[in-house]
């Protein structure tokens, strides 16, 4: 079943992106939507059905070079199970959409059939996103990795002939790359320390990597901390965190269907699935960790403040995602990958609602992303508005404090910056704060600028706004339940208390009366918070653990997740002190109150303001001016030494050099191979047999060959 | 069949004997026969040269099919393979009948280029089954000529320049091993190269001219066949006549160039320098290592800048060339493994990119990247093709050219982790350069003028890129088809390398961790 669900992807797109010419344009992508269907339905059943032990599944002999053996094969865990049913659920949901949202596109040409082209791609991009998630060893997942990369970088130079999506789709594979190019080198470094990248060897040897010094590049380093720092130098590419974010912007040049389910619910979330993947190693390597902290709260931070100011629609959410995406890393990076996780799956549901929510919107105004040039449109279209709406409240965390009842993101984000705060990481606490008042700001402002106030722009355009084809709407409808419903439905599973995530994950938890003292005195130990145990014992979750106490007690690769012996994270969150439990809530009404102040009350607030902070204002719709900045120090360097090794360094230094040695001897070549131009190979040919010649003459004398 | 191998390679020959002997006139039937004879022996070559494959033993790490036979002046020919060779034959025999049919469309002196194709055919068949020091000499020189004349002839405006430089380089490398295989022949007595390998150089160190030789004979035996070898592959410094002969060449010289000669210096150094001057090597490997890490962080960037498309594609030859020198010189088996592979995968990948060329140079008579653009929109074939050998190039995971990579880099990775880390930003590098390339030519929308009749690949194109597609794919998918037959040789090779060095009190470098 798993190979079906595995394959189906992959056979659709072959058949849609070369049987079209035979079998019809509707009927290739319909295949290639069937197949994706299918994938999907086999997908829920493999995750309702998961019963908590990892198998694996070999398909096929890979590279195998001496001790080196790696298979094509499946890791079937609640991980994987999890992975599965986001990436089929909004891979099929978007090729739904698709079928509305590519119709009679105004970038082709009538007779152009690009349809079918574009089913393919997005087929072959669950594929590869597929074979990342169900990856047995490092390598196939590296497969995926790359393999989502080349289905990103077709899809957003989908419309080739625009120079701004080529140079995007070249600027987000190359930046992966360089993610990449770290990803490789901690493959490399695990192989050499344990003589195998198959997961389940590499997780048994976590533990002795801690112990291990390595040396690598200019001194030794602990084993762990550096390869868990390499490996998610390559997250950091691929979920395009801090410093190799610069991508994700631009990769908004794609079709919106694939920004929905590319550049914001599958593959950007590959890198958080990767360090969640490791948390056997990653548990072992705390300074790593905390790196993962410090640039997934930055992050979140940063892109908020750049999300603040954006005007175009789809960038506003692609910005947000950046800023979502370093939420989960700061779970991760505490140790609460479950929360990493969950956020990862509500976030899927939401930001592709709100992608193809906007994709809506661009649809009914005739592909018009500057969101300056919309408003009022809440009567034009209003199951888009609703959809949206729903997103909306997701995303900003809407919900009844200190309960588990609310949308899917208040569940979930609040699950994370409990975490923060019990992880002991002031700075992420913090930053995610801050960055959910603004997260709230932003996507309250697309929503006024969009639906409310006066209609402004074309003002043909908006007469003509129309609402979307069944085809679109269908997926907002579905993706708005998962919005609504995925938080409370899965809280306990993934946040809820040790034995529950762990049943959920396949961990084996430990129930020990003893263990509740330690438990407690980690917390002490940790931060001196335990002023805040007290406070909370009023709650209903933790009314329960009184009378049981569960905590994790796997071993490395055991279940979906690894927990260390000394991660108490989870228990400390729900431990929390009420103000951190509110805090965000209290953001996110902070944040609404002044998107209304700024856009509905005071219209012309947000123009003033601009003016008043101008180089505040500028540095963050300049996007903090990293492209600018990295166009000065990476892109004409390296042209530039390129030229200049081409020129100088072969032209003027190797040539010029062997120039030098020949004179003496060319021209006695040329006066022989000016007379005709065999001449010259001949001369060569006279040489060798000279030389042959005197080797055998020579051996001759020295007493002959035998 | 006892003597497969001769049989092999000596049917081109014999095929090329036939057309100079027997075809007559230049016209037309006459250039259809010439072809036709060329694809026939080609193709039959190929097809007696599974024979060779399916018959091999990989088990065996020894030579097979081996031949042996006096010869003038008391030579001997002497002819095998082992799995390190086998493959470089039967890559050279399925390239072939390719380059037959991508110069289908030649007009001037079509006899004498198939005689020249088939002439070049058999000495690289020989080159890589020589296993006496002498015939390997002959075969490694004489076939530079068909290779000159090729250029020469049939190659572009600049094409003497080209031909000086290319001679220049090899020449003086030649020389040198010369000498060497002269010394080689005084010390141990014999030019059998199965009993070379066994022969135990002298190592112990000495000074020249005040200078300190360690490693001794085997030092200088090793830089001199360094110095023929580095040119062939072409390693970084002396790289500079590649692409301007390929530039010259004509398109199937191109693809021969690439994908068979320069295997040849990747093979001189797996079948001489490791077996037979392992000391030598040992004390070289740092900087070999070096010298690769910097072609290939070097030639990526060049090749970045250019503006002529085969020059480019020549310039990304010179650093996939990086790898196979890193791998060997790690001398570990995921490194010589990687190398080998790399240099396979690398045989169908370039063919295919200089085929590409072709294929547009064919039509427009310019290489020119700056003529191009938008051919997507009426050569949406090309335009697959093209993306998918890109993509090769780069080394993306589940073609050929991901395999040879990730393995050389693992083996460096064990020997000097700065080689590597340098090495592996060659990946990004690679992407740079590729992806430009393909964005200027294919995508954009199409508004030079002449391009706008430009038609897509005809049948005979599709026919010689779809062999080179499968095997790309199934290298990459399946890599054991190249690895089962290569393992076991290779774990020979280093573990002899290891023993020698443990006879002569070395131990190899390698990268250290602790406890």
């Amino acid at each position: 079943m798993e190979t079906i669900l595995l394959f189906a992807p992959l056979i659709g797109s072959i058949i849609c992106g070369f049987g079209y010419k035979y079998i019809g344009e509707k009927a290739a992508m319909w295949t290639s939507t069937g197949m994706l269907f299918l994938s999907a339905f086999l997908s829920w059943i493999s995750f309702l059905t998961f019963d908590g032990v990892t198998q694996h599944i070999e398909i096929l002999r890979w590279i195998e070079s001496g001790s080196l053996s790696t298979s094509w094969g499946i890791r079937l865990d609640r991980l994987t199970t999890i992975m599965l049913i986001v990436i089929t659920t909004v891979s099929s949901l978007v090729h739904l959409y698709s079928f509305g949202y590519m119709d009679k596109d105004p970038q082709w040409k009538e007779d152009e059939s690009y349809k079918p082209r574009f089913f393919a791609y997005l087929s072959f991009f669950t594929f590869a996103m597929l074979m990342l998630v169900t990856s047995d060893n490092l390598v196939q997942m590296f497969f995926g990795w790359e393999g989502v990369g080349v289905a990103s970088y077709l899809l957003i130079g989908f419309y080739y002939r625009k120079p701004t999506a080529n140079a995007a789709a070249i600027k987000a594979f190359v930046v992966n790359r360089v993610g990449d190019f770290g990803f490789a080198l901690g493959i490399f470094g695990l192989f050499f320390l344990t003589d195998s990248i198959n997961l389940n060897d590499v997780f048994a040897a976590a533990p002795k990597l801690a112990e291990t010094q390595l040396t690598f590049l200019w001194t030794e380093w602990n084993a762990a901390n550096l390869l868990a720092f390499l490996l998610f130098v390559g997250a950091m590419g691929k979920s395009a965190q801090l410093f190799l974010h610069t991508w994700l912007p631009d990769a908004m040049e794609g079709p919106t269907p694939v920004s929905a389910l590319i550049h914001a619910a599958t593959m950007v979330t590959a890198g958080v699935f990767l360090v969640c993947r490791m948390s056997p190693l990653m548990e072992f390597a705390p300074e790593a960790m905390a790196f993962v902290t410090v640039i997934g709260a930055s992050t979140a931070f940063f892109a908020a403040t750049v999300g603040l100011v954006q005007t175009d629609i789809k960038r506003v959410i692609a910005y947000s995602t950046c800023s979502q995406l370093g939420y989960m890393f700061v779970a991760a990076g505490v140790g609460m990958y479950s929360a990493a996780m969950f956020h990862l799956l509500t976030h899927a549901f939401f930001k592709a609602l709100l992608f193809l929510g906007a994709g809506s919107v661009i649809n009914a105004m005739h592909h018009e992303q500057e969101m300056t040039e919309y408003g009022g449109l809440r009567k034009k279209i209003p199951y888009t508005y609703w959809a949206m709406m729903i997103g909306t409240l997701a995303i900003t965390g809407v919900g009844i404090p200190l309960t588990h009842i609310g949308f899917a993101g208040f569940l979930s984000k609040d699950a994370i910056i409990e975490s923060a705060y019990a992880g002991g990481s002031g700075y992420g606490f913090w930053m995610l704060v801050i960055a959910a008042a603004m997260t709230s700001f932003y996507s309250w402002r697309l929503m006024f600028l969009t639906f409310f106030g006066k209609p402004r722009g074309d003002k043909h355009t908006h007469d003509h706004a129309h609402e979307s084809p069944m085809t679109m709407l269908i997926p907002l409808g579905v993706l708005s339940v998962g919005a609504v419903l995925a938080g409370m439905l899965w809280y306990g599973s993934f946040f809820g208390h040790a034995d529950q995530v762990g049943k959920f994950y396949g961990i084996p938890v430990a129930e020990a009366s003893a263990h509740g003292e330690t438990s407690d005195h980690g917390e002490t130990d940790s931060h001196g918070e335990s002023t805040g145990h007290s406070d909370d014992t009023g709650h209903g979750e933790a009314a329960a653990e009184g009378e049981h106490h569960y905590v994790f007690a796997g071993e490395p690769g055991e279940g979906g997740l690894y927990f260390g012996k000394d991660n108490t994270v989870l228990d400390d969150a729900h431990a929390a002190p009420a103000w951190v439990k509110v805090s965000p809530f209290i953001a996110m009404l902070g944040g609404l109150l002044m998107a209304i102040w700024f856009y509905i009350i005071n219209p012309s607030l947000p123009g003033r303001l601009a003016q008043a902070q101008k180089p505040l204002y500028l540095f963050f719709k300049n996007k903090w001016y990293f492209d600018e900045l990295y166009d000065a120090i990476f892109v004409k360097p390296a042209m530039a030494l390129g030229r200049f090794l081409w020129k100088s360094g072969d032209g003027k230094a190797i040539d010029g050099f062997l120039n030098g040695v020949a004179m003496g001897v060319v021209p006695f070549f040329t006066r022989l191979a000016g007379r005709a131009q065999t001449g010259f190979i001949f001369t060569y040919a006279f040489w060798m047999v000279l030389g042959i010649v005197a080797l055998v003459t020579w051996m001759s004398i020295g007493g002959g060959a035998h | 069949m006892d003597n497969i191998l001769s049989i092999v390679t000596f049917i081109p020959a014999l095929a090329a004997g036939i057309l100079a002997l027997f075809l007559r006139g230049e016209d037309e039937a006459a250039q259809r026969n010439a072809k036709y004879v060329a694809l026939f022996a080609t193709s039959i070559t190929f097809l007696v040269s599974l024979g060779i494959y399916f018959e091999f033993d990989p088990a065996n790490t020894g030579f097979q099919f081996v031949e042996q036979a006096d010869w003038l002046l008391g030579l001997q020919y002497k002819m095998g393979v082992d799995g390190i060779s086998v493959l470089f034959v039967m890559l050279t025999t399925f390239v072939m009948p390719l380059t037959i049919l991508a110069s289908w469309n030649v007009s001037t002196r079509v006899k004498e280029y198939m005689i020249a194709f088939l002439l070049l055919e058999t000495l690289m068949l020989g080159v890589f089954m020589a296993l006496d020091l002498v015939l390997f000499y002959l075969f490694f020189e004489a076939g530079l000529i068909p290779m000159f004349l090729i250029i020469g002839i049939w190659g572009g405006k600049e094409r003497i320049y080209a031909s000086f430089k290319f001679f220049l380089y090899t020449f003086l490398g030649s020389v040198l091993m010369l000498v060497a295989m002269v010394a080689m022949f005084a010390d141990a007595g014999t030019t059998d190269i199965e009993v070379l390998m066994t022969h135990t150089f002298a190592s112990n160190s000495f000074e020249v001219l005040g200078i300190q030789i360690t490693g001794g004979m085997q030092t200088l035996m090793f830089l001199a066949f360094f110095a023929s070898f580095a040119v062939k592959m072409p390693m970084w410094p002396v790289h500079t006549w590649l692409p301007d002969a390929h530039v010259q060449a004509p398109t199937a010289g191109s693809v021969v160039l690439a994908a068979i000669l320069l295997k040849m210096g990747g093979y001189g150094f797996l079948r001489f320098s490791l077996p037979m001057f392992p000391v030598g090597s040992e004390v070289m490997t740092d900087m070999v290592l070096w010298m690769s890490a910097i072609a290939i962080v070097y030639t990526s960037l060049v090749a970045l800048v250019q503006d002529d498309m085969k020059k480019l594609i020549a310039y990304s030859s010179v650093a996939h060339m990086g790898f196979v020198t890193m791998g060997i010189f790690s001398v570990n088996q995921q490194g010589i493994d990687g190398a080998i592979f790399q240099m396979i995968s690398h045989g169908f990948i370039s063919a295919a990119l200089f085929l590409i060329v072709g294929v547009i140079y064919d039509r427009m008579h310019t290489r020119d990247i700056s003529a191009y653009g938008g051919l997507v929109i009426r050569m949406p074939a090309y335009a697959l093709v093209f993306m998918f050998f890109t993509m090769g190039n780069v080394g993306l995971p589940g073609t050929s050219g991901f395999v040879g990579e990730f393995l050389t880099l693992m083996g460096a990775f064990q020997k000097n982790t700065w080689v590597a880390a340098v090495a592996t930003s060659g990946v990004i590098f690679s992407a740079c350069y590729a992806l430009y390339l393909y964005r200027r030519v294919v995508f954009g929308d199409l508004i030079k003028g002449g391009l706008k009749t430009i038609s897509d690949m005809s049948m005979r194109e599709r026919v010689i890129f779809a062999p080179l597609v499968v095997m790309t794919i199934l290298l990459g998918v399946y890599p054991a088809v190249v690895t089962d037959i290569i393992g076991p040789s290779t774990e020979a090779l280093v573990a002899n390398y290891n023993h020698s060095l443990a006879a002569a009190d070395l131990t190899p470098a390698t990268q250290s961790a602790s406890h």
